[in-house]
């Protein structure tokens, strides 16, 4: 499902995010990217998402080499692609379930199928019942599962997540990675960038490690 | 029917199945159809286009701010062109047939001056004259100009008798030699044709014609840069918006839309202030220079903008709003575009 080939990050201003990473997942693995901050793991993500290009070597998604994509073609390549982000990157101007729905708004969907689709989410995290409040009234867990829910709500084949216990307790941190479990038991390929090691150990995946740029330990 | 037997010795096939069929073990991917595209496409459209509208009512000090700016810059130009169109349509009036004004000298009197015009007629060059005896012409002038007293002032009549001679031939080549010829008749003191100031009128209109479409370039620059301004304001206010809609599969148009309806609403509004005021300050106008008319005796309506004008104003104004828009976008998109 991923593919890097000998990829290298280098940013204008001379700094080199990622150096010669090498590592595959097939479709419907699971695994977590872990590594200081500074490793390179957000970069990782953003090279899949295309928010940003590599400087050498190769990324594919999906058997789709992401150089041979132009920039037009970037939004199709996202829609196959939930993320969560570490700072939800929600929308506090609209209520939860318009902020669910904004990806199935943006992909066309007709507004009926769309608000099905959007409450499924979010009964998927258990938040159904909040779904008219604006998010910013909600705590920091619920706030990250709605932005769990906007990630899956298109069912895309591929789930990316950047530290999305960051800011969370042990309790509602494994919670979160439950719900993460259940996507790929459903067949979704899932990578999470985290550095709650204890957590991760837990959860008995794959685990990726980054230090300074490198992978150094697969397994 | 024969086939049926061929049939007989028919090998069996393989049932074929597609090389690249993936066996999907993730969540199922959804398709959208053709037609549903296209409806949802229109529905974001109406949706964009009402939701643009809404939040320029919602911040109307702004909006109106803006608008005044385009609609004002809009007007410039466009009432010094309606001016110019006025003025032209005016010279055009004025110019008429080319006649030569025969001032006859002081001394000649009535009777004389009628005699002359009679025998001016007699030209073959000459196609009609008038006279205009010396007291025609201080009751015409009592009448028109509105210094009917000045004659109180003077004994006896300063005017000379005029003898108008509409030539036959009316191009400008004849017209000079006629006049010059006229000209030394032994009882005319002066012949005039009154061209050349309106042939100069001409020139100064095609000048400013001229000025005024480089100052409408300018002024067309400075919607441009409002309109891109105030859209950069509102790209700069819903920047995570932009980001987060772009994060999850946003088309650059889909981004682009909701602030090129702004700039085409600004356009739109911009352009109907715009004729507004022209069609006022044209109002404001109408009085004095209906006046000023009847003093010449003219034939002369102010005119405003026409129809294909005002579409015309219109269309060049939602031009320039969904342009400026067009710009302040595109830069932000690329500003954000992966390197």
């Amino acid at each position: 499902m991923i593919s890097f080939n000998n990829v290298t990050k280098r940013y204008e201003n001379g700094y080199e995010a990622l150096n010669q990473v090498e590592f595959n997942m097939r479709r419907g693995e699971m695994a977590f990217l872990t590594g200081h901050s500074g490793a390179g793991k957000s970069t990782l993500m953003k090279l899949i998402m295309l928010m940003e290009r590599p400087s050498n070597g190769r990324v594919l998604v999906g058997d789709q080499d992401l150089a041979a994509l132009p920039d037009r073609e970037i939004p199709y390549h996202r829609r196959r692609i939930g993320v969560v982000f570490q700072n939800h990157q929600l929308l506090f101007d609209r209520s939860v379930f318009e902020n669910i729905a904004l990806p199935l708004r943006i992909c066309g969907y007709d507004p009926a199928d769309a608000a099905r689709r959007a409450r499924a989410a979010l009964d998927k995290v258990g938040l159904l019942s909040k779904e008219k409040l604006n998010p910013v009234v909600l705590s920091g867990g619920e706030q990250q599962r709605v932005g769990i829910a906007r990630a899956i709500v298109h069912k895309p084949e591929l789930l990316l997540a950047d530290e999305p216990t960051g800011n969370l307790d042990p309790k509602l941190s494994e919670e979160i990675m439950r719900l993460f479990q259940q996507f790929n038991q459903v067949g979704t390929t899932v990578l999470i960038a985290s550095h709650d090691l204890g957590l991760i150990a837990r959860m008995r995946h794959r685990v990726l490690t980054l230090k300074q740029g490198r992978l150094i330990s697969d397994g | 029917m024969d086939n049926t037997k061929s049939r007989k010795g028919a090998i069996r096939v393989e049932p074929k199945v597609k090389k690249d069929a993936k066996v999907h073990r993730g969540a199922e991917q959804h398709k959208l159809n053709v037609a549903d595209r296209g409806r949802s496409y229109l529905r974001h459209h109406t949706d964009v286009a009402r939701q643009s509208y809404e939040s320029l009512l919602g911040k109307p000090l702004t909006t109106i701010m803006t608008l005044a700016v385009l609609a004002i810059a809009l007007a410039l130009p466009g009432s010094l062109y309606t001016g110019l169109k006025n003025l032209q349509v005016l010279a055009q009036n004025w110019q008429g047939d080319p006649r030569i004004a025969l001032y006859l000298k002081l001394d000649v009197d009535e009777q004389a001056a009628e005699t002359l015009s009679h025998e001016l007629l007699l030209r073959d060059d000459v196609a009609a004259t008038e006279l205009i005896t010396a007291t025609q012409g201080m009751l015409e002038f009592k009448e028109r100009s509105g210094f009917a007293e000045v004659f109180d002032f003077l004994d006896g009549n300063p005017l000379p008798a005029v003898v108008m001679v509409l030539p036959r031939d009316l191009s400008s080549e004849v017209v000079p030699s006629l006049q010059a010829d006229l000209q030394t008749l032994p009882l005319v003191n002066e012949a005039r044709v009154d061209m050349a100031w309106v042939q100069r009128l001409e020139g100064y209109i095609q000048l400013a014609q001229r000025g005024v479409w480089v100052l409408a370039a300018l002024f067309a620059l400075a919607v441009l840069l409002v309109v891109g301004n105030t859209i950069r304001l509102t790209i700069e206010n819903r920047k995570e918006e932009i980001v987060i809609a772009k994060l999850v599969g946003a088309t650059d148009a889909y981004v682009r839309r909701p602030f090129l309806y702004d700039g085409f609403w600004f356009g739109v509004a911009g352009g109907v202030l715009a004729w507004l005021l022209i069609q006022i300050s044209l109002l404001l106008l109408d009085g004095p220079v209906e006046h000023l008319v009847t003093l010449y005796d003219a034939q002369f309506e102010l005119s405003g903008l026409g129809f294909s004008e005002t579409i015309l104003l219109l269309l060049f104004s939602i031009l320039l709003g969904l342009a400026g828009a067009w710009l302040a976008v595109g830069r932000h998109l690329k500003s954000i575009q992966p390197k």
